[in-house]
């Protein structure tokens, strides 16, 4: 039962990051692929309906985790404390670009809030990259499964790192070059025009970022953490995650070379859900990992809730993530095909 | 009281106030948003419609600022009350995931719909969208209220030996016999905001002269919905949930009331300030024996003081708790005050023109707020010295390895984001109201310095 929910979260997570991953990505190309003010307003409304109802699938994750692991909850979000604040501090911020833009009037505001959510975007990206490197490089967990990570200390991941260290930043830019592929394949799809010329240029340069950091951080992360070759050793099958992530990371060239965005776009979405499956599956049975001993690390079964509740919860959130599932695919069908400036809608 | 406890109280109280401003906003607009959609349906006439889009505008800025103070508010139960998440977390995580599953995927997604595909849906299905906005947001309020009842009235769980608390019953977490009442006394509190906000702008178009079709609909849409739930939230709804107070919390009933000795034919202070080294009640204002009969329909029945409990049983800040009790209660009689006088005169016919009387409706904007305020703080106060009642104590849920300082670095942090939140919502909230209902389309067209180029 715990497995069970193991993988729920991390779909659920999954599902986070490839969905709200798009907007973020966006968030950091628009700048460059989005020149003029009606461009801006071309890339915003292609995220505008749906952006919000994106974020929900952070909330849905955390309170997923919450109820199917309080134990991981408390200890992991008391102890990334100060990095979680910051991630709040930029969702507000960023959400406050994308809401409050379309109100301002006048040239003076509106290339000001622009740049908050390049900003916040990009930021976002690089915390949350350098979130899921703390994962696997583990932190100093005590007995009784409590930590308090600083934002840094002397930038190396030794058993008194800080939460940036140069492999969690390093996973940090990994993240940030692949959110930023993301937004600019999904860019390329939904917009046509000067913008779409742009991010389908953009997304070639990336591309070899992208991969050169994948190899890099892949060979980091095994040194890092043997705990993770060791669990592929061992369930060999589990190797079909990272094959995931190398074909869509392969895909994803080839689509671009042949300027078919939307399968390009999918792509991505296949390596991000492969790359972040990978590191789940190297993990357990952990959920995190202790790097001031082994005995200290918390694992699904000493942090789950009782299986009663576990059990119960089943019943109800399978249905209503399929309900989830159901309207999120009418508002996309919706909002499907090329984003349209309208002068006479909200947005 | 250590430094960083009182730092880990503030910093939630801070920010869960902040966020209920915009929550209770955005779930009382969410029915009247479909009570008007309702009625252009029914009527035909596009005003209502005109009337539904301009407060869909105000509702989506501050439903987009719920969510992102909000987001905040379900982390924080992890980051700064981290052993209270460890022992309740499997129990009421259970009621804030399926508010993130059922009822916030729901108002996130069709909010988008209602805003943008009005001319695409059609009048019938663009009405089901703002049908389940206001179902959305009301079923958020719900999972949130059924949380915080667990914190009030614990059912359904057993505990561990390691101090956890497991779940022993679904349905038992979901009715506790706490939240019927507590439900339908919040929800109707956030329409008695709404109608004030919407009878507010109203009264403003016709005093400004502006705009004064639509402060009619708005007046007289605000003082209906206002004459209602202003007093069905005191009777029954406040009625009964003082009754659950008084029979599951008695200690809380007494320090609200500021009654330190137990008496029979208690009295219900009206004003008063209370001196809790002296055990009294300085310059009462008080109604004889009102209290008993409030509380137990008898004119002579013994109501426990503070005196009756020990110490540390009793909340530990008995003065806010009193004036936060006493502030609802003195602001939910006015509004019923306030609105009967404005049915008696709409249904007159005269309101729209009795200008003094305007002016007292526009002025109301701010005490629901207020009023809603009060009425949390009194709950959560009341809980008090308890984090779960009669389970956990406060100081035993914070998060034990978050220091004060790092707690004060980010409670500073969410004023100053906080305040920039509200310079931006009354800022874009002015424009909007300034700026009026009238769909573009009906405006005259091409009319040379005509208002018309405002539009965008």
């Amino acid at each position: 039962m715990e497995t069970v929910w193991f993988c729920l979260v991390a779909i659920t997570i999954a599902g986070y990051v490839v969905l709200d991953g798009f907007d973020l990505g966006a968030g950091i190309v628009h700048l460059l692929v989005a020149r003029t003010d009606s461009q801006r307003r071309l890339v915003l409304k292609s995220i505008g309906p749906v952006w919000d109802g994106n974020e929900v699938w952070l909330l849905a994750a955390g309170g997923t985790l919450y109820f199917a692991f309080p134990g991981l909850y408390a200890s992991s979000f008391s102890g990334f404390y100060l990095p979680l604040m910051v991630v709040l501090w930029l969702l507000i911020l960023r959400g406050v670009a994308i809401e409050f833009r379309n109100h301002m009037e006048g040239p003076l505001w509106r290339p000001f809030f622009d740049a908050v959510f390049a900003g916040a975007s990009a930021l976002l990206a690089i915390f949350y990259g350098a979130a899921l490197g703390n994962v696997i490089r583990g932190v100093p967990l005590d007995a009784s499964g409590n930590f308090f990570l600083p934002l840094w200390t002397d930038f190396t991941p030794g058993s008194d790192a800080g939460i940036l260290d140069w492999y969690t930043v390093l996973v940090g830019l990994l993240a940030f070059f692949t959110l930023a592929q993301h937004g600019a394949l999904w860019v390329a799809a939904k917009t046509d025009g000067l913008p779409q010329h742009r991010a389908q240029r953009l997304s070639r340069g990336i591309w070899w970022v992208m991969t050169g950091l994948t190899l890099i951080v892949t060979g980091a992360t095994f040194r890092i953490q043997p705990h993770i070759p060791e669990s592929l050793a061992a369930r060999p099958w589990g190797y079909v995650f990272p094959a995931l992530a190398l074909a869509g990371l392969g895909a994803m060239i080839f689509y671009i070379r042949r300027e078919e965005d939307w399968k390009a776009f999918y792509s991505s979405c296949a390596c991000i859900a492969g790359m972040l499956t990978s590191a789940v599956f190297g993990v357990y049975p952990n959920v995190l990992l202790s790097n001031a001993g082994p005995e200290h690390s918390l694992t699904i079964a000493n942090t789950a809730a009782g299986s009663y509740s576990l059990g119960v919860a089943l019943v109800w959130w399978i249905p209503g993530m399929l309900l989830v599932a159901a309207y999120s695919a009418f508002i996309y069908r919706h909002f499907g095909g090329k984003a349209r400036l309208d002068e006479e809608e909200a947005y | 009281m250590d430094s960083a406890l009182a730092l880990h109280r503030f910093h939630f109280a801070f920010t869960i106030t902040f966020h209920y401003v915009f929550a209770q906003l955005s779930m009382g607009l969410a029915l009247l948003i479909f009570a008007l959609k309702t009625a252009a349906l029914r009527t035909g006439n596009e005003r209502y419609n005109d009337a539904a889009r301009f407060w869909a505008k105000i509702f989506a800025v501050s439903f987009a600022i719920g969510v992102v103070t909000g987001i905040p508010m379900e982390f924080q139960f992890g980051t700064n009350w981290a052993r209270f998440s460890k022992a309740a977390g499997g129990v009421i995580g259970q009621t804030l995931a399926m508010e993130g599953v059922f009822a916030f995927f729901l108002e996130s997604s069709f909010l988008g719909l209602f805003l943008s595909g009005e001319k695409r849906l059609g009048p019938k299905l663009h009405w089901a969208t703002s049908l389940l906005m206001f179902l959305g947001t009301w079923l958020s309020g719900y999972f949130i209220v059924a949380t915080d009842a667990w914190m009030q009235h614990p059912v359904a769980y057993s505990l561990k030996a390691n101090g956890q608390a497991v779940l022993e019953s679904f349905w038992g977490l979901l009715f506790n016999p706490w939240v019927g009442w507590m439900y339908v006394h919040n929800m109707i509190g956030t329409v008695v905001t709404a109608s004030v906000v919407v009878a507010s702008v109203g009264a403003y178009y016709l005093l400004e002269k502006q705009h004064e079709e639509f402060g009619r609909i708005f007046v007289r849409t605000g003082v209906i919905a206002g004459v209602l739930s202003s007093v069905l939230i005191a009777f029954p709804a406040g009625d009964r949930q003082g009754k659950m107070v008084a029979r599951f919390q008695p200690a809380t009933l007494a320090a609200m009331e500021g009654l330190f000795t137990t008496t029979k034919a208690a009295p219900l202070a009206i004003i008063g300030q209370p001196d809790t080294e002296k055990k009294r009640l300085d310059n009462p204002a008080v109604v004889p024996g009102f209290l008993s009969i409030l509380t137990y329909r008898h004119w002579s029945a013994e109501v426990k003081g503070l005196d009756a409990f020990p110490p540390d049983q009793v909340p530990d800040n008995i003065p806010l708790l009193y004036y936060s009790y006493h502030i609802m209660v003195g602001l939910g009689t006015a509004f019923i005050a306030v609105m009967a006088v404005s049915a008696w005169l709409l249904r007159s016919g005269t309101l729209y023109r009795v200008r003094g009387w305007l002016w007292v409706l526009m002025l109301m904007l701010p005490f629901p707020f207020i009023a809603n305020t009060a009425g949390w703080m009194t709950a959560e106060l009341g809980r008090q010295p308890w984090l779960i009642y009669g389970v956990m104590r406060t100081p035993a849920g914070s998060s034990s390895q978050v220091s004060s300082g790092n707690t004060l670095f980010t409670l500073l942090g969410f004023m100053g984001m906080y305040a920039l939140l509200a310079i931006l919502f009354l800022f874009v909230t002015h424009r909007e109201i300034e700026h009026g209902p009238e769909s573009p389309a009906k405006l005259p067209e091409h009319v040379p310095g005509s208002s018309a180029s405002t539009t965008f």
